[in-house]
């Protein structure tokens, strides 16, 4: 039974691997937004030392990482899982032997796992020769990294899942997949760190599951975070795994009682 | 005029459409409005850390942003080629299209035409109202003139980029990921590109020129003379550009062999 959920990630893996122009184009791009990232805060940092406790070369580095990590857990399970709704081949992927939300999240996997050898690891690489990244030199911090970024994966794509099975209650959940991109964005630190938020901003921000996406992994590989405050991380990270598993589990029942099919 | 009346009959058709799935249309209208206010936070977060940004203050960084927005909700009105691989090639519809008399491309913007983008030219016209007076800008007699002419060649500008990349998925067969991408960077050119370094200058001037859709053509009206010659060049950028899409679009609608059923 297992079985048939790892083929699940094979098989989104070698769907990936067949679209190679996505591929070189998404590994400029992103090395692309990370430059651009890096100049625009180079010149808000001008001859500043430090914003929101983050050094010059700590911004450059978080920057990347964010950027990087991004390319690892970006996924558009949200969009997939709606165009199943509004098609109406939900209809069958609900009477098959498997659970539909694991094998969306399997899906995701194996399009992560893509991602991660074909763009996040080559694109890492350019960044580092191009830019003055700084990266840790303890393999802890590397092995708690990966660890880390498998949760932001975990928890983006919980989202993702949320808003895609919002289709079954709002129709056409274009609008909302739109908000959602923008907010996981800005939300989650990619663009601004948290801390150089409003603090009231900043204050609400903590309290919401976006951060555990890409601030607080930035920011313990930045080494702003060290020690026993990795752990508090990883906790917050699972917690909200934790938590973001009610909304899915209630919406999977409560979309297999109102399941209509609107053509198709 | 052919034309004109099928824009007319479409946006009819679009009104019906919508008003089937009412709440929807105000979700939408306000998640654009908030993809708007999630840039605008980033300037003013920007500001609470720095007085200038490559030597531009606040109030022209947010004039730059309100024009920004100008002609990228009249491109999302008329032009909107996000899914057009899954929609068209993919599931064949682009066989329906091409059996109609009217100019295939034309069509293709007329289905997807999205009305509610223009909200964000309207408070994007309010923002540059603001911050202009705010930076006590003189209300000039081509300022009005200016602003159309420029709004138009920004949007040849995008309509000439997203057709060229679009047109690409006539010859790969790949869902193209291409664009959502491209949404990233476009909001680069909002920013002073002076901060940047020449290779990135160069690629967001000459290559995928959207400093020609948010600083360069704003600039003008700022008064800032360093940038003029560059406003200047927007309506031959916007005609080059379109005119790149358009080839490249009609090289690919001619290699295009219909697919799925």
């Amino acid at each position: 039974m297992l079985g048939a959920y790892f083929d699940f990630i094979r098989i989104r893996f070698l769907t990936m691997l067949a679209y190679r122009v996505n591929y070189y184009s998404g590994i400029l791009i992103y090395t692309l937004n990370i430059g651009v990232n890096y100049f625009t805060w180079k010149a808000i940092y001008g001859g500043g030392e430090s914003l929101g406790g983050f050094t010059g070369a700590q911004m450059t580095t978080y920057v990347a990482v964010s950027w990087m990590a991004r390319a690892f857990y970006f996924n558009n399970l949200d969009r997939e899982i709606s165009t199943d709704i509004r098609d109406g081949s939900i209809a069958i992927q609900f009477i098959r032997p498997y659970n539909y939300v694991l094998v969306k999240m399997m899906q995701g996997l194996g399009e992560g796992m893509f991602r991660f050898m074909m763009l996040m690891l080559p694109g890492m690489i350019i960044a580092i020769l191009l830019f003055p990244v700084q990266l840790p030199t303890e393999l802890s911090a590397w092995a708690g990294f990966l660890v880390m970024l498998f949760f932001s994966f975990l928890i983006s794509s919980q989202i993702n899942i949320i808003t895609g099975l919002s289709a079954f209650f709002v129709e056409n959940n274009e609008g909302m997949m739109r908000m959602k991109r923008v907010v996981v964005d800005l939300f989650s630190g990619l663009i601004v760190p948290i801390t150089l938020f409003p603090d009231w901003l900043s204050s609400v921000l903590k309290v919401l599951p976006f951060q555990a996406i890409t601030y607080l992994p930035g920011s313990v590989f930045t080494g702003r975070v060290q020690g026993v405050g990795i752990w508090n991380v990883l906790g917050i990270q699972v917690i909200w795994f934790l938590i973001l598993l009610v909304p899915i589990v209630w919406l999977y029942h409560a979309a297999r009682q109102r399941l209509f099919v609107q053509g198709g | 005029m052919y034309y004109l009346g099928l824009l007319i009959e479409y946006l009819k058709n679009y009104m019906k459409t919508r008003l089937t799935y009412r709440a929807d249309f105000w979700v939408e209208v306000i998640s654009d409005l908030l993809f708007q206010a999630t840039n605008f936070i980033f300037i003013l977060v920007i500001f609470m850390h720095t007085d200038s940004l490559g030597g531009w203050n606040q109030n022209e960084v947010v004039f730059v942003y309100g024009f920004f927005m100008v002609p990228f909700g009249v491109f999302s009105c008329f032009v909107n080629m996000w899914g057009f691989s899954e929609r068209y090639i993919v599931k064949g519809e682009m066989d329906r299209i091409l059996t109609r008399p009217a100019h295939n491309l034309f069509q293709i913007f007329l289905e997807n035409v999205d009305p509610p983008s223009l909200f964000g030219s309207i408070i994007g016209l309010t923002i540059m109202a603001i911050s202009g007076s705010n930076l006590g800008l003189p209300f000039e007699w081509w300022t009005i003139p200016m602003l159309i002419i420029l709004t138009l060649s920004a949007v040849a500008i995008y309509t000439g980029i997203y057709t060229t990349l679009t047109s690409l998925s006539f010859y790969s067969d790949a869902p193209t990921g291409i664009l959502p991408l491209m949404y990233n960077i476009q909001t680069y050119g909002r920013y002073p590109v002076t901060i940047y370094n020449r290779a990135i200058q160069v690629l967001l001037t000459w290559i995928i020129p959207f400093a020609f859709v948010g600083i360069y053509p704003a600039a003008l009206f700022l008064h800032r003379d360093e940038m003029r010659t560059m406003a200047l060049l927007t309506p031959v950028v916007g005609a080059v550009f379109l005119g790149i899409g358009l080839t490249a679009w009609s090289y690919g609608v001619k290699k295009y062999k219909g697919a799925g059923s």
